[in-house]
């Protein structure tokens, strides 16, 4: 301390003092001044972790055809099956237990959902940053690419390849990486255009760095607040299209059912009232779209720069 | 506006040459239809006769050719399950699809709006928050969903509304539709509804962002000071400026709910050319597949093209701004 003049003293013990206002906590107390927001968060922690527990927590296994009996097929809710147990939210049109179906169902949406997102955004984010880093015929190359397939709505383009790929869970990714890696790439090159005039960029230039350097050291961690905002949003619409696309037969094989491909089997009993093959697994992925978007929403509204206090 | 809608035309004929390129190679070459063709027992001269009758040992950029000459004729091939023309199908079920998207947006418009507009001049009312949440879970539910408890609600427990068809269809100038008797009527709204729900909650979004921006506008204090009502600074002022961006979205999301409509279609078995894409996945009827998609992709094309033309017309800034590019 004795290199600093005496009446800064104060001042630097007020700094050294306060260090409550890191960008993270910041982050942290911005956000969870929206308790609507927060409840989406914890909903979206539950659900993951109910997710990826589903092996241990289920009551029954709805993949093992062993234990599945035609004999409990239909069941209401709160109705006992052959096993003695209770089926609380009733069985399906093959006899699985809505339960445990709904938990794996959940496994196999969240992790097609999120696995998706993240090599989308990988795609997206090296693609846009190559167009908005070297910009001139690469960038109108990539761009004319993305307006291209960006005219197209989403399921449009899934139908497609998963007409010519066939079911599978490997297929369904593939399938929903092609339909977002073009909306991460826009969003990231418009961020990048921007970040790429400041003078942090150029000095780097300047100090000869690699291009490499530049883009994945420089200017992606200075883009990540947009594509935080919009991975969460897309993750929730590719749950919703990987569901859509169950629902109408595609996507995901009848051996593994997603939360869509329950809501499917589920619609034929629609009319003969009932409803709990549908409804409940129906409940679930809404509650996963709908709090995904809500902690989306906040996001937006935190990291937005503009409206930044 | 002659060079910018030339200008326009070339770049559409560039991108649906394209993508018959991506859809033919898509489709014709990562499957192989003589599988499906032959039967399972055939034995290798067989299948090489149909190999040869198809033309599918000729090389990859003569068999694109031979398809796009055949598809500037309006020849896509026959279905394989109908014995048909795929394009005859396709355009037979077309009138019930445009009729729903139509609906739909319909529905969309005359409540997006005004709704829209309200949220936007009253953002703090307890009206608006309940619009703007409304318009949250259009954009989130999942259509098929929503459709879903639809029939469950309407049809099944209410049974006010019937869940599946077209109803009874009458003739107006020759073109089938649903909307001249009630019965065909009842048929169609739980569907159109359905579909609308997407765009109604843009549609809200997008009045209500406008009427926001507009009301702090010169010209709408210069209103005011020269006295006009509240009421004409809405209607005529406010509307006129939100119509721009309303037209262009809504313009292009025509297409987007003939795409959305595969799905509204399957869960009300409303007989479209949506059900019949899903029909023929399901029935591997290859021709079909082919056909329903060069056509959206022509629509597509189609609106784009109608929606910048439009929007050039209202808005005379992106005309010369083209043109000076």
């Amino acid at each position: 301390m004795s290199v600093i003049p005496e009446d800064l003293e104060p001042l630097v013990e007020k700094a050294v003092s306060k260090p409550v206002d890191t960008p993270l906590r910041r982050f942290v107390s911005d956000y969870t001044e929206n308790s609507i927001a927060v409840l989406g968060f914890i909903v979206i922690v539950v659900i993951t972790v109910l997710a990826i527990l589903a092996p241990w927590i289920a009551p029954t296994n709805p993949y093992d055809l062993a234990t599945v009996s035609i004999m409990d097929s239909r069941l209401a809710p709160g109705e006992q099956m052959m096993s003695g147990m209770t089926a609380y939210l009733g069985t399906d049109g093959s006899g699985r237990d809505m339960v445990s179906a709904m938990l794996y169902g959940l496994r196999i949406s969240l992790s097609v959902g999120a696995g998706s997102g993240v090599i989308a955004l990988a795609i997206g984010v090296i693609v846009g940053l190559v167009a908005a880093y070297f910009g001139g015929r690469t960038d109108a190359v990539i761009m004319r690419i993305v307006d291209m397939q960006l005219s197209f709505p989403a399921i449009l383009v899934a139908l497609v390849l998963l007409v010519t790929l066939g079911k599978g869970i490997d297929k369904t990714i593939i399938a929903l990486v092609v339909v977002q890696w073009a909306y991460y790439a826009r969003t990231i090159r418009a961020t990048a255009l921007v970040e790429r005039q400041k003078e942090y960029i150029e000095s780097a230039v300047c100090l000869a760095l690699s291009k490499n350097r530049i883009m994945l050291r420089h200017l992606l961690p200075n883009c990540m607040a947009p594509i935080i905002v919009v991975g969460t949003m897309q993750v929730a619409s590719a749950i919703s299209l990987e569901a859509t696309l169950s629902f109408l037969g595609l996507g995901m094989p009848e051996t593994e059912p997603s939360l869509g491909r329950l809501i499917a089997n589920g619609f034929e009993y629609i009319m003969s009232g009932r409803y709990w093959i549908s409804i409940y697994p129906g409940i679930a992925l809404l509650v996963t779209i709908v709090s995904i978007n809500l902690v989306g929403d906040r996001l937006r509204d935190v990291l937005n720069p503009r409206l930044q206090r | 506006m002659t060079v910018f809608i030339i200008r326009r035309l070339l770049q559409a004929a560039l991108v649906v040459l394209m993508m018959s390129f991506v859809v033919f190679a898509g489709v014709f070459l990562v499957g192989d239809p003589v599988d499906i063709l032959v039967a399972d027992d055939a034995d290798q001269a067989e299948r090489e006769q149909v190999i040869r009758e198809m033309g599918l040992d000729k090389p990859f950029i003569v068999q694109y050719g031979i398809f796009l000459k055949n598809g500037l004729n309006g020849d896509l091939g026959e279905s394989f399950v109908f014995d048909e023309p795929a394009v005859g199908l396709i355009l037979e079920r077309m009138p019930a699809t445009i009729e729903l998207a139509t609906v739909s947006l319909l529905i969309a418009v005359v409540l997006g709006i005004p709704l829209g507009v309200w949220a936007g001049l009253k953002p703090e009312a307890w009206s608006s928050r309940a619009i703007i949440t409304g318009s949250i879970f259009g954009f989130s539910l999942p259509t098929f969903w929503v459709g879903i408890m639809m029939i469950l609600l309407f049809a099944v427990i209410l049974g006010w509304l019937p869940s599946t068809g077209r109803g009874d269809v009458g003739y107006v100038l020759g073109i089938p539709t649903s909307l001249v008797s009630w019965k065909g009527f009842s048929h169609i709204v739980l569907p159109a509804v359905n579909l609308a729900l997407f765009n109604l909650a843009l549609v809200i979004r997008l009045a209500r962002a406008g009427a926001r921006e507009v009301m702090h506008q010169d010209y709408i204090k210069f209103a005011r000071a020269k006295g006009l009502s509240q009421s004409r600074i809405v209607l005529i002022h406010v509307m006129k400026n939100i119509m721009i961006p309303v037209v262009t979205v809504l313009g292009l999301e025509f297409g987007g709910l003939l795409a959305f409509s595969v799905v509204t279609e399957t869960v009300f078995a409303w007989p479209g050319m949506g059900k019949l894409l899903i029909d023929s996945i399901n029935l591997l009827d290859r021709p079909v597949i082919v056909a329903y998609l060069m056509i959206i992709v022509l629509l597509f094309v189609v609106i784009n093209l109608v929606v910048d033309v439009l929007y050039s017309v209202l808005d005379p800034r992106v005309r010369l701004q083209d043109v000076k590019a």
